[in-house]
């Protein structure tokens, strides 16, 4: 995992729902690859053509609120996507992206401090990200240890592989 | 200590648990829906052989059931494949229905347990005073490779539900009104305690529905403290291995809300999200293309009963469909036998077999541009039933019936009140 993750900013609202994130009706793929082409389709049907790898998404409440499928943070991931900063999130999509090592950070009214096509660079570790267009810095919440070590070995299926051997 | 903490504590082997602290838990039941093939491969990524605990595995056919294009066969198909080489037994094939119905017509949700299944509604266990909760595909994956997953031990909030309901008003008016007043990431990371009096009232269908839906305000869990409905829910299915845990009456709730129900009227929660609620009389006369009774909400058989009473000797309007799915084989069983679903597909219901149908939008009813569809299910986001432009109402299964019947949107409660008038007269 990268600690510092820096690409352009694609800003969103509140209660992004999995089925914005990933259509249902795709849920019947399972490898990664397909899985990316439908990222975000319910909400920009254009995103998969505009994101560029390690690109941030920027959300207000609630995002990935719904159903328990893995696919949201898959294609997210999948896509290219870096991290994603947002006021709150759902517990499920949280889990599964955090499981998955892809970064989430919970930083309070960003969603006013950052519009899509700026440039930012965010430290997963401290939560502190940098507005480059803006020249702002704006302070998040700080990611729990255990998290962070997850993070840390690019998601938890290593650290079970670890943990119990073969 | 809550109940919900005492659960947590038990399958920690704590002897006290408490909000914030993280976990690791043993699971009493794992439950993988066929949404979830990402499982078994995220299984075998992280150097599975075999399955931690088989006879506390569950497999779920239900949201393809039965499957309708050849990729949903084929994924069916490993599961199966799974399931025989795991030694899994409890496969629950595309006949059986959906997960949480699945659940409790055998059995498998009972108090005390911790419930995990790769479904978000997880959250209607509450019910039977077990602490459900859904995960993903990789966290239960880590559960079939060891028998155990880490929890955050949740903050728990109080919901106090008095008064008596008006007739036409069920448990899916008074959700959906909390989630209305409260919003949508309310509950989120936190466990949903319902206490009152209105809880005597409710069956424990009524109370499935209440717990189910908590997971729209985002709740982690959900708790009922079993009373006689629960036991002699359980008694009539056989169930008698199970622990009751009691909330100790010192415990500090994170919210205390008490919510009167006697002014309720029915309600719907409009495009585009759960928390849009109205009265449903704000929407009277709002035509639908589609009505769809079903669905681990609203797909019971005191549904499909109520549904039934409002459509005895009647027609649907024309211009409307009326999809009718019963939760699971067993519900639809029953119905049948209480002449439910004759009533209905007389009527002109459409009957689809047990099991997910329309609910997320993959097969079985989906809906086209610019339609409106009235549903007893739980979610109305952009696109969940089918064209990201059609419109999804969340309704209780009496204001769906009502609203096939007329071909709009309506409150059901005259057709309530008239056929008890008749029934009156005719005894
Ligand atoms: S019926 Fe709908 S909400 Fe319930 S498990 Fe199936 S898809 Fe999910």
């Amino acid at each position: 995992m990268k600690r510092i993750v820096e690409g352009k900013a694609f800003v969103f609202g509140s209660n992004i729902d999995t089925d914005q994130i990933y259509p249902g009706r795709y849920l019947d793929l399972t490898d990664p690859e397909s899985v990316a082409r439908h990222a975000m389709e319910g909400a920009d049907p254009d995103f998969v053509k505009k994101v560029q790898p390690g690109d941030i998404i920027v959300a207000e409440k609630n995002f990935g609120c719904g159903s328990s499928r893995e696919h949201a943070a898959i294609t997210l991931k999948s896509a290219g996507v870096g991290a994603i900063l947002a006021e709150s999130f759902a517990r499920i999509f949280y889990r599964n992206a955090i499981n998955l090592g892809l970064p989430l950070l919970v930083i309070p009214q960003i969603g006013g401090k950052v519009k899509s096509g700026d440039r930012i660079s965010v430290d997963i570790q401290t939560g502190l990200v940098q507005n480059e267009t803006s020249n702002t810095e704006i302070r998040g919440e700080q990611i729990s240890e255990y998290m962070f070590h997850i993070l840390k070995n690019d998601g938890i299926k290593n650290l079970i592989k670890n943990q119990c051997g073969k | 200590m809550h109940a919900l903490e005492k659960i947590l504590a038990k399958a920690a082997n704590k002897e006290s648990v408490s909000a914030g602290e993280i976990v690791n838990c043993q699971i009493d039941m794992a439950g993988i829906n066929d949404l979830y093939l990402q499982t078994i491969r995220s299984f075998y990524e992280m150097d599975g052989e075999k399955v931690y605990a088989p006879d506390k595995t569950i497999v779920f056919l239900d949201h393809y059931a039965p499957a309708s294009t050849v990729m949903q066969a084929d994924n069916q198909k490993q599961f199966r494949e799974f399931c025989r080489e795991q030694g899994i037994d409890k496969l629950m094939d595309i006949n059986q229905g959906v997960c949480h119905q699945i659940m409790a017509d055998k059995g498998f949700s009972k108090p005390g347990q911790l419930i995990v299944i790769t479904d978000s509604h997880t959250t209607t266990h509450g019910a039977f005073g077990a602490f459900g909760t859904g995960v993903g595909a990789t966290d239960l994956a880590i559960i079939l490779r060891t028998g155990s997953l880490w929890f955050r031990v949740p903050e728990v909030i109080r919901i106090n539900l008095e008064g008596q309901l008006r007739p036409g008003v069920y448990a899916k008016d008074v959700i959906l009104s909390i989630i209305g007043k409260l919003g949508s990431d309310y509950a989120v990371y936190k466990g949903v305690d319902f206490t009152g009096t209105l809880l005597k009232q409710f069956s424990i269908s009524e109370r499935m529905a209440l717990c189910n839906m908590t997971t729209e305000m985002g709740a982690k869990t959900c708790y009922i403290q079993p009373d006689e409905v629960t036991f002699a829910f359980l008694e009539g299915n056989k169930v008698t291995d199970y622990e009751v845990f009691e909330t100790d009456s010192d415990f500090q709730y994170s919210a205390d809300l008490t919510f009167d129900v006697t002014d309720l009227y029915p309600q719907i929660a409009a495009p585009h999200s759960v928390d849009n609620v109205f009265p449903l009389s704000d929407y009277e006369g709002e035509a639908v293309h589609q009505a769809f009774l079903g669905t681990c909400t609203g797909g019971r058989v005191e549904d499909l009963a109520v549904a039934a009473h409002i459509l005895k000797d009647s027609k649907i309007n024309p211009l409307t469909r009326f999809l009718v799915v019963p939760a699971s084989s067993q519900v639809l069983m029953e119905a049948m036998e209480k002449g439910y679903i004759q009533t209905l597909v007389e009527a002109g219901a459409t009957l689809v077999t047990p099991g997910c149908a329309a609910c997320l939008g993959t097969h079985e009813g989906m809906i086209a541009e610019g339609e409106v569809c009235i549903t007893a299910s739980n979610r109305n986001f952009p696109g969940r039933m089918g064209h990201g432009k059609a419109e999804i109402f969340l309704a209780s299964p009496a204001s769906v019936a009502a609203a096939a019947l007329n071909g709009y949107i309506t409150d059901p409660a005259r057709y309530l009140i008239e056929r008890e008038g008749q029934d009156e007269k005719n005894s």
